[in-house]
């Protein structure tokens, strides 16, 4: 069945909507109710700028089922210009060569089937950057 | 209905007269409204856009054409060399490279299909247009390859790209030029005046049999082309389709790979549809082979569409700069749409171009355009086809492809 999360997830996945505190100017990605670093609940929405930069990475090489194809893969914390951090696969490249500082595009790519009649979900991962 | 006569084949039932007695009074509300080049007379009312008035229009009046506002495309970074398809089935690769001339073609990764290729090159029509992407009122996908076979690709396209949701959408399919008739009725919408921009996006992860003579060209891409009409990037002159009942290729409903018949494939189908749609359009709009500076054809191979042109006494030159087959295949409705991507990336104002798809089953669309001053200052504003040519690219063995384009059976 398609998950509820999926579809309320859409903004997020699809637009990289985020949130930005109107107290203290923190991004929130995925957006939140409450700010997690001064507890405003003022927030205002943001779109993040479709490129950023590896953090932290890892490869996959016993990965979850849905993956298992896939392996390996890297998996990075990818940090945007708006200061929003998230956890992204970045695809396109030899995984060995994700590592902290590189500069990576997000695309719309399809993240995962769900099994073998169900919907198919998208999301964003990150491509060796262009410029 | 309809007195347009001449060289428009595009909307000719949209709009109905108004009963008699309504005429007069709306008259008297008219407006000066182009429509460019019509030949024929408009003695009906229609509607323009930001007007509740109906206004008549007829041939003498000076308007302006809706055209292309912003284009973008998109090939995923996988390649295959021919050779390496030959070599896996035992075939000599300098018979295929020269009797197919294919060097290489595109192949999507797993996590890549008509869907993410439609948003990605909308995303670069987006950015060349400048718009703000709640003014789209319709999206059109053309694909053979669209993911669901009941949902359609363009509701997750338009989520993706900020449109809707008042938005009229629905995803097309006739082979291989899905992609322009997504474009036709794009541009129709818009002439019409129903919404103020408009996209047509032509997409596809083709699949060719394995050992079948497809598998050399079938690739992935796509481009998409938003209309309007103002700030036009090119100017749309003419356009012409032509159609028949061909079986040169199909899939019944079911089945993974499509066949094709044989010899159906190249003169009974895919030279007679392209000559006569492009002659078609030259004759209506009196233009000559050598006006134009530009020239895509439909690639299903490299070798057809230069030889079409040549008979139809185009040359190289003005061939080869939308004739993108060598290097990337045949993304199918992506084909012709992505060549003239290509081409509007290096065009210059004035520059007169000719495009004519090519669709199984049969059918051709031929589109006339005009680039305009401001497409020079668009082009940067996304990725140009040949930088995705050119760019930094893996080159797969037979068996990665396999695994990539799903040929191996595995368990679930
Ligand atoms: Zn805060």
């Amino acid at each position: 069945m398609p998950s509820p999360r999926y579809h309320r997830e859409i903004p997020a996945r699809f637009r990289l909507e985020a949130g930005k505190c109107a107290g203290c100017g923190r991004v929130s990605y995925p957006a939140r109710k409450v700010c997690p670093a001064c507890r405003g609940q003022e927030m205002e929405q943001v779109k993040l700028s479709p490129r950023g930069t590896v953090v932290t990475s890892t490869v996959i090489h016993v990965p979850p089922d849905d993956f298992l194809n896939e392996a390996p893969y890297a998996m990075a914390v990818v940090e945007t210009a708006e200061g929003a951090r998230f956890m992204t696969q970045v695809v396109d490249c030899d995984p060995s060569t994700v590592l902290p500082g590189m500069e990576v595009d997000l695309e719309f790519r399809l993240i995962r089937k769900e099994g073998k009649s169900g919907i198919l979900c998208y999301g964003h991962k990150g491509v060796p950057g262009s410029v | 209905m309809v007195a347009r006569t001449g060289n428009r084949t595009l909307f000719q039932a949209t709009h109905g007269p108004l009963p008699l007695s309504q005429r007069g009074e709306k008259r008297q509300n008219a407006r000066s409204v182009s429509f460019g080049s019509i030949s024929g007379t408009l003695g009906y009312p229609v509607r323009v856009p930001g007007d509740t008035t109906f206004v008549k229009r007829s041939w003498h009046q000076e308007v302006e054409m809706p055209g292309i506002v912003g284009y973008g495309a998109f090939i995923p970074r996988n390649r295959i060399k021919s050779e390496e398809i030959a070599r896996q089935w035992g075939k000599d690769p300098a018979t295929i490279q020269r009797g197919l001339l294919l060097k290489e073609k595109s192949v999507p990764g797993l996590d890549e299909d008509t869907i993410t290729i439609s948003v990605a090159a909308g995303r670069g029509a987006l950015a060349r247009a400048g718009i703000d992407p709640q003014k789209v009122g319709a999206l059109y996908i053309g694909s053979e390859s669209h993911p669901y076979a009941v949902k359609p690709s363009g509701t997750v396209v338009l989520e993706a790209l900020g449109l809707g949701p008042e938005i009229h959408v629905a995803d097309f399919e006739f082979a291989c030029k899905a992609g322009t008739e997504a474009m036709s009725v794009a541009l129709a919408m818009v002439e019409s005046g129903r919404v103020e921009y408009a996209m047509g996006i032509g997409a596809d992860t083709s699949q060719g049999a394995p050992n079948d003579a497809l598998e050399f060209s079938a690739s992935a891409g796509g481009a998409a082309y938003i209309f309007g009409r103002e700030k036009l990037l090119a100017e749309f002159l003419h356009t012409y389709s032509y159609t028949s009942d061909t079986p040169d290729f199909w899939r019944r409903e079911g089945e993974f790979y499509p066949r094709h018949g044989g010899r159906f494939t190249g003169e009974p189908a895919y030279f007679h549809h392209v000559m006569s749609a492009t002659q078609g359009i030259l004759d209506r709009s009196g233009h000559k082979p050598e006006d134009f500076r530009y020239v895509v054809l439909h690639m299903p191979n490299g070798k057809f569409p230069l030889a079409a042109g040549k008979r139809m006494g185009f040359t190289q030159k003005q061939m080869e700069t939308g004739w993108v087959v060598n290097l990337m295949g045949n993304s199918y409705s992506g084909s012709s749409p992505t060549g003239l991507a290509a081409i509007l990336d290096v065009a210059d104002p004035g520059d007169l171009i000719l495009i004519t798809s090519f669709g199984s089953g049969a059918g051709s669309d031929s589109f006339i355009m005009k680039a305009t001053e401001l497409l020079p200052e668009r082009q940067g504003l996304a990725p140009t086809v040949r930088s995705m040519l050119d760019n930094p690219r893996k080159y797969l063995t037979y068996g990665e492809y396999a695994k990539l384009r799903e040929k191996i059976i595995l368990n679930d």
